[in-house]
């Protein structure tokens, strides 16, 4: 928490003592996190810390016990979005992937980016039904902004396939490829290279970076592989037991004795 | 030859069990016992047959699916005739206009002044095909489970008989008003359910359809009770006497546009932004939510815009056959609508069609086989559901037209 005053950029997010207790179980502690412009903060731990907790939080799929979660718009509003629906958390700019991959199988590549644009656009029953300029309008601006997306990400080619026959890796781009298309000003990836190999991890690497350099997007991810967090983040937070151990810079954070035995200590020896 | 022998062994056995019942028969009048060797043959020359054609059917998916599954990319696999109709206007138009041109012939052509017989089963049809249509919007397209379907059809039949006869409204006004009344209650239905999922969806929707049943039945003050609501007006024509083969000819030119508006409709919604909601809510919520759409308006759309058509369909229905009870709103019709929707390809408009037709036309036209026909109908079903999962006519995958020519030159795809 310390280092938060040596991190430049506006300030996006702002959680502060976010608890969700689950009956007895308290999954997340307390833990407070901000996160900047143009940065890319990782949120670390062994499974089982309450991470994803965290994140279903923030997204608003729980609704947490105690604690606020503020995000601070364009426009320089501050709204707290504790307890919103979902879908009004993504339409504010917050969108997100999952650690186990939720996409539509059933339906193509490019659809499935299309379903990012649904919030961007607002053709109704009766626009669509008549066939409106506005339907034809927004159908036409889907297609393409998707369509860019999709060559963002690589998946440009098979921009007709089911999404489900797509490789596993391609299925993860895929999902950052749609929640790229709600026009988020802060991304949230879970575990984005779970079940990656070495040369896609390292793609994934460059393609992270390169959507915050032009998407001009924040990002918060979850991640295992210390090798890309280590890479790539500028700001990292460090959870055990639903608590929060540490957060720095990652020099700071290979240092910190703390860290090293919950965690890193252990992924040495292993 | 495995498949020889098993099919043999099959035979042997369905031989050996049938005998009592296929080959020996008491005659208690001379009192003897008849001993019919050829039913015997018969019985494993029709097992031999079937068992062979299931291993060889069986054999044939397997390997398909073998091969499906050793390319790399499935998606080479030859086009079925739907994906090849969708992919060519040329072609899918001529199909439409013949399909049109033979819709709009039909009645003339089947029926005598005397005997409509046909025209008035088709009619039963088509109405049929507006609710699967419909069933197809809820179920198939937004993927909630609904078994108490028949209850907005109720709703629409109800609507216009009651304002018929109480304040003496004519069909085109009760037409409309069907439909939102079938809404309303479609959103009625839609509100409490807006959480729940699958099996608890179906009952609920299932205690919807009995709770309705058991009202029309009961409350029979309004709604006439099991004895239900008789007299009820046909659609008139600009005041002019018509006949009754020309009311007939009249009613299905009547739903034959419902059909056609359905279609359209259906067709526009299932490409647009709405229906891609609808499609993204049934393969996956929690992400369909966290891509910024909000459930509660999508689901309630989705019921609302299914009870829709089942309103209308159910003024058509009450005006088509002058009366209503509440036996023709049971849970098996439900089922029936719901067994359309999965037969036909959920999602599908071409696929529902043809199963709604069949389901209705066939058991019509196996009278002769009264006694068989429901037994037919349920091997039909199981033989679809081990062959045919996806429904008869898999649901296709839309084909976006788009810009390739890079917008922003540098980055893209590798």
């Amino acid at each position: 928490m310390a280092a938060s005053s040596t991190r430049g950029g506006k300030k996006l997010l702002e959680v502060s003592g976010l608890t969700m207790d689950f009956g007895g179980l308290r999954a997340v502690d307390n833990v407070g996190l901000d996160i900047h412009a143009g940065e890319i903060v990782a949120l670390i731990g062994p499974n089982g810390a309450g991470k994803t907790t965290f994140f279903n939080c923030v997204t608003g799929i729980y609704t947490p016990t105690t604690g606020d979660v503020r995000i601070h718009t364009a426009d320089g509003a501050t709204r707290r979005i504790n307890g919103m629906k979902p879908n009004r958390i993504t339409g504010l700019g917050m969108a997100r992937t999952f650690q186990n991959i939720r996409l539509f199988p059933a339906m193509t590549v490019l659809e499935n980016v299309m379903i990012g644009r649904h919030c961007r656009t607002g053709t109704t029953i009766l626009d669509a039904i008549l066939g409106t300029s506005r339907s034809a309008r927004e159908e036409r601006e889907s297609i393409d902004t998707s369509y860019q997306l999709l060559k963002k990400v690589g998946l440009a080619d098979v921009a007709d396939e089911y999404s489900r026959n797509l490789s596993y890796g391609a299925q993860r781009r895929l999902e950052i490829a749609r929640a790229l298309a709600t026009e988020p000003f802060l991304l949230l990836l879970d575990e984005p290279a779970a079940g990656m190999n070495p040369q896609e991890t390292h793609e994934l690497d460059e393609l992270i970076t390169r959507i915050r350099d032009e998407e001009n997007v924040a990002i918060l991810l979850i991640e295992h592989d210390m090798k890309l967090v280590m890479n790539i983040s500028d700001h990292i937070c460090v959870m055990e037991y639903g608590k929060e151990i540490a957060q720095g810079t990652p020099k700071e954070i290979k240092e910190n004795p703390k860290v090293i035995e919950a965690y890193l200590g252990e992924e040495a020896h292993a | 030859m495995s498949h020889l022998k098993r099919s043999l062994g099959i035979g042997l056995w369905f031989m050996f069990l049938t005998l009592p019942l296929m080959v020996v028969r008491v005659n208690t009048v001379s009192r003897e016992v008849e001993w019919r060797w050829s039913n015997l043959v018969w019985v494993g020359i029709c097992a031999f047959a079937i068992a062979w054609f299931w291993q060889f059917s069986i054999e044939r998916r397997a390997a398909q699916r073998a091969k499906v599954a050793a390319e790399p990319h499935p998606e080479k696999d030859r086009p079925s005739l739907a994906q090849r109709l969708a992919d060519d206007p040329v072609l899918s138009r001529r199909v439409l206009l013949a399909a049109a041109l033979i819709a709009l012939i039909f009645p003339w052509a089947v029926s005598t002044t005397q005997n409509f017989y046909h025209v008035n089963v088709m009619v039963s049809a088509l109405i049929f095909v507006v609710l699967g249509l419909g069933l197809n919007i809820t179920v198939g397209l937004a993927g909630l489970l609904d078994l108490g379907y028949i209850a907005f059809f109720a709703v629409g039949a109800y609507t216009y008989a009651l304002l018929a006869k109480g304040f003496g409204l004519g069909f085109w006004m009760c037409l409309p008003l069907g439909g939102v009344m079938g809404m309303l209650f479609g959103v009625v239905l839609g509100f409490p359910i807006l959480r729940l999922r699958g099996d608890y969806l179906a009952i609920v929707t299932l205690g919807f359809g009995s709770i309705t049943k058991i009202v029309l039945e009961n409350w029979d003050t309004v709604f006439g009770g099991a004895a239900g609501i008789a007299g009820i007006p046909r659609p008139d024509f600009f005041g002019l006497p018509l006949d009754g083969r020309e009311k007939s000819i009249y009613t299905y030119y009547i739903v034959l546009a419902l059909v056609a508006v359905t279609i359209f409709v259906t067709n526009r919604l299932k490409n647009s932004r709405v229906g891609r909601a609808w499609m993204a809510l049934r393969e996956d919520e929690i992400a369909c939510v966290a891509m910024g759409v909000d459930m509660a308006r999508t689901k309630l759309s989705a019921y609302a815009l299914g009870a829709f058509w089942a309103g209308l369909a159910g003024v058509i229905f009450a005006a088509h056959n002058n009366f209503i009870n509440p036996d023709s709103f049971t849970f098996m019709d439900s089922a029936m609508v719901l067994a359309m929707v999965v037969l036909g390809g959920m999602g599908s408009i071409l696929g529902v069609i043809i199963a709604s037709l069949a389901l209705k036309l066939l058991p019509e036209y196996l009278r002769a086989f009264a006694e068989y026909r429901m037994l037919v109908f349920g091997a039909v079903m199981v033989l679809m559901m081990i062959f045919r999962p996806q429904g008869l006519i898999n649901n296709m995958r839309r084909k976006y037209e788009y810009d390739t020519a890079d917008v922003e030159s540098n980055d893209g795809g590798k």
